[in-house]
């Protein structure tokens, strides 16, 4: 068999019909080149803090030490791994998928999700202790300390909330996600096994464009997931990691 | 055999999935390394090795972020247009940097 031949060729004698459900070859490329782009912009946002980050802790090195002893490694390292881990069961739901196992490919991007969740429970956590303390932007005991100080808890309260914004933003995308992949009587959720006769019927080969679009939707949300992921492994030992 | 079956080698040649080619033994692989790094930065920064604990936690963020972008993100199968565009935007991050540091240094 020629290598043009790809999976949204028209099975043999159902050529004239092809326009049906045959997908332009292009289009999951194009989706995933514009899901980039849009990460870009992500990656030049949370650069953007970065960058103020490095210039405030090159002018305040030392109060920057000092502060950071304040914030818990044991919970940072946690949700390091929380992370880590959730990217893990958001590629495999990705890879399953596209084997075909739909139910082990719903349940790991349920567990993507509860993994995130308990990235923001720990969060909570953290946040509110440090609100126990005193340790918040403009605060009685705050304002006391130096202005290296603030400038890092000012830092860590943007960079760790627009972080914490995103997972939540990517918990949405993939609660959506889930809800598309659920299982549902009719065509919208088939298993492989029934590869060749979804092809043999016009409606069935709606079912197939339908399962092209779940899957070029999960590996959009996925790149996103990833992305967030990314962010936190820089975010980890600039704040966590520097007392 | 029909071509859309699993095992007939056209569906093996489909153009977009590559990565369906990476086990996911391989995920599990990529995983393990980064939980280590993560071990490794956590522990790096304990010993306090000063100016160079802070080299060394951006390297290994920097291991782990090219292990996240190119394997899970798949990026070592996109096409040279994907990792091309990547190189333009940190390159604009890297300007952006550069140049804010210099103005700052020589304010």
């Amino acid at each position: 068999m020629s290598s043009a031949v790809h999976k949204y060729a028209a099975p043999p004698g159902k050529a004239l019909s092809a326009h049906k459900y045959a997908a332009p070859p292009g289009k999951a490329l194009t989706a995933r080149m514009g899901m980039w782009l849009f990460l870009f912009t992500e990656l030049i946002l949370f650069g953007g803090l970065f960058l103020l980050y490095a210039v405030y802790r090159t002018q305040f090195s030392e109060d920057f030490h000092y502060a950071a002893g304040g914030l818990d490694t044991g919970t940072g390292t946690a949700n390091t791994l929380i992370l880590l881990t959730s990217s893990l069961t958001m590629v495999l739901s990705i890879a399953f998928l596209k084997q075909g196992r739909r139910q082990a490919s719903l349940g790991l991007v349920l567990a993507t999700m509860a993994l995130g969740a308990a990235f923001m429970v720990n969060k909570v956590f953290e946040w509110t202790a440090k609100f126990e303390h005193g340790l918040y932007p403009s605060s009685d005991i705050l304002v006391e300390h130096t202005p290296g100080e603030n400038m890092f808890y000012g830092m860590y309260y943007t960079v760790t909330g627009l972080h914490g914004i995103h997972v939540l933003a990517g918990i949405a995308v993939l609660g959506w996600m889930a809800w598309t992949m659920l299982p549902v009587p009719g065509p919208r959720m088939e298993s492989s096994e029934d590869g060749k006769a979804r092809t043999e019927s016009g409606e069935d080969g709606d079912a197939r464009m339908r399962s092209e679009v779940v899957e070029r939707k999960l590996e959009n949300a996925g790149l996103y997931w990833h992305l967030v992921d990314v962010i936190w492994i820089f975010v980890f030992p600039l704040f966590y990691l520097i007392s | 055999m029909d071509r859309n079956h699993p095992q007939s080698p056209g569906f093996v040649t489909k153009p977009v999935a590559q990565d369906g080619s990476q086990s996911a033994a391989s995920h599990v692989m990529v995983w393990v390394a980064l939980v280590m790094l993560t071990g490794l930065t956590v522990t790096v920064a304990g010993l306090h090795l000063g100016a160079a604990s802070i080299l060394v936690a951006i390297a290994v963020a920097a291991v782990k972020g090219t292990l996240v972008l190119s394997r899970f993100m798949h990026l070592a199968q996109e096409p040279p247009v994907f990792k091309v565009m990547l190189g333009v935007a940190i390159s604009i991050l890297v300007v952006i940097m550069v140049f804010t540091f210099v103005d700052v240094a020589f304010r």
